[in-house]
């Protein structure tokens, strides 16, 4: 009994394979029963985790094919560059940040690495959120919620001025195949962030109603999940799509 | 048991919870390298392309690497959600390099 209740205080990991072969058959049936009661599984693995890496596993594919799709037609900018100021400066090809009317292109590259910055500090302030409700630290862990939230949705609001910007460049979504990738690829990673940011307030209600605790700090840690995977995923389209040098 | 060992116990349990000071040292480096990477921006008139190419990739994966070891504790979980992770990012990378191969983006011919 004194096992099971520091199995229960200790949320220990499971342990890995090569320790459960060098257990006797009775420590491993003992072990696995512990795991069995603390995750409720018989393979001492959380299902709802399993499920939530599984899913942002499949979601790497679906990134890696739009950043794919945005990559074979980037160069297809130059059809709508050339239409709204046909030169090149200084021997450079036209591209999203070279060109149009003031040479500069349509990207903000100042304004979109601010953008970078406040995704990144949400995911800081996502771990420290889940640190707080960890050590039943409920008030910092509503204080960080709601900025991870609030963070996102500065992210998001920076993105639909950006989007607003491209427009009145000329770049809409149907102006060509360049325009289409470009916002296909952000625009699904932006609603990706919107959801996350659902899921942020969702917690938080569910807390306030008192429906989570420091009990259920792994429904916090599977949204962590999500939120930190839109973050990693912005890493990969800041740097392909807006810093590489054109 | 006693309690001090429950005690000892949780607290042997917390050192696979990194402290906030450790994510706040992560940040850190994070938003260092971000720096950098948007600061190739500015310089990259006088900077060679390949130079260029390079160190945004690089940093791009440590980045990478670290928010997901760190802040999404792939270091510290079971390996087996590593390994769906990291099997359908090679899944991607592979599938997506075929495609680029044959459309010949590299320009292999």
């Amino acid at each position: 009994m004194q096992t099971l209740r520091l199995m229960l205080l200790t949320k220990e990991p499971p342990l890995a394979d090569s320790k459960l072969s060098e257990a006797t058959p009775a420590e491993a049936t003992e072990t696995v029963t512990e795991h069995t009661v603390e995750h409720g599984t018989t393979t001492g693995i959380s299902n709802n985790k399993l499920l939530m890496w599984a899913f942002l596993g499949s979601e790497c594919l679906l990134f890696g094919a739009l950043i794919s799709t945005y990559l074979l037609y980037k160069e297809r900018f130059n059809d709508f560059a050339a239409n709204l100021a046909p030169f090149e400066q200084d021997g450079r090809n036209i591209g999203p940040r070279f060109g149009g009317e003031d040479g500069e292109g349509v990207f903000d590259i100042p304004f979109t690495s601010i953008s970078s910055f406040i995704l990144l500090g949400s995911s800081l302030t996502m771990v420290l959120a889940l640190s707080a409700i960890r050590r039943s630290e409920y008030r910092s862990f509503r204080i960080w919620t709601l900025t991870t939230a609030a963070l996102g949705s500065v992210f998001i609001a920076g993105q639909i001025y950006e989007f607003t910007e491209f427009v009145e460049k000329g770049l809409g979504y149907s102006t060509n195949i360049f325009g289409s990738a470009f916002f296909t690829l952000t625009g699904f990673h932006g609603v990706h962030v919107s959801i996350g940011i659902v899921m942020l307030l969702a917690t938080y209600i569910m807390h306030k109603q008192g429906r989570l605790n420091s009990d259920k700090a792994e429904t916090v840690e599977i949204v962590g999940l999500y939120w930190h995977f839109v973050d990693v995923v912005w890493i990969l389209i800041f740097t392909i799509v807006y810093l590489f040098p054109q | 048991m006693t309690d001090t060992a429950v005690d000892a116990a949780v607290d042997a349990h917390d050192d696979h919870h990194p402290s906030d000071l450790f994510y706040l040292k992560i940040a850190a480096i994070l938003a260092l390298f971000t720096a950098f990477e948007v600061g190739t921006y500015f310089v990259e008139d006088s900077v060679p392309r390949w130079f260029l190419f390079l160190s945004l990739t690089v940093l791009m994966i440590i980045k990478f690497v670290m928010v997901a070891a760190y802040f999404m504790h792939l270091k510290y979980d079971t390996p087996w959600f590593r390994y769906l992770f990291i099997g359908g990012l090679v899944l991607a990378i592979g599938v997506y390099t075929i495609f680029f191969l044959a459309f010949d983006l590299f320009g292999l011919g």
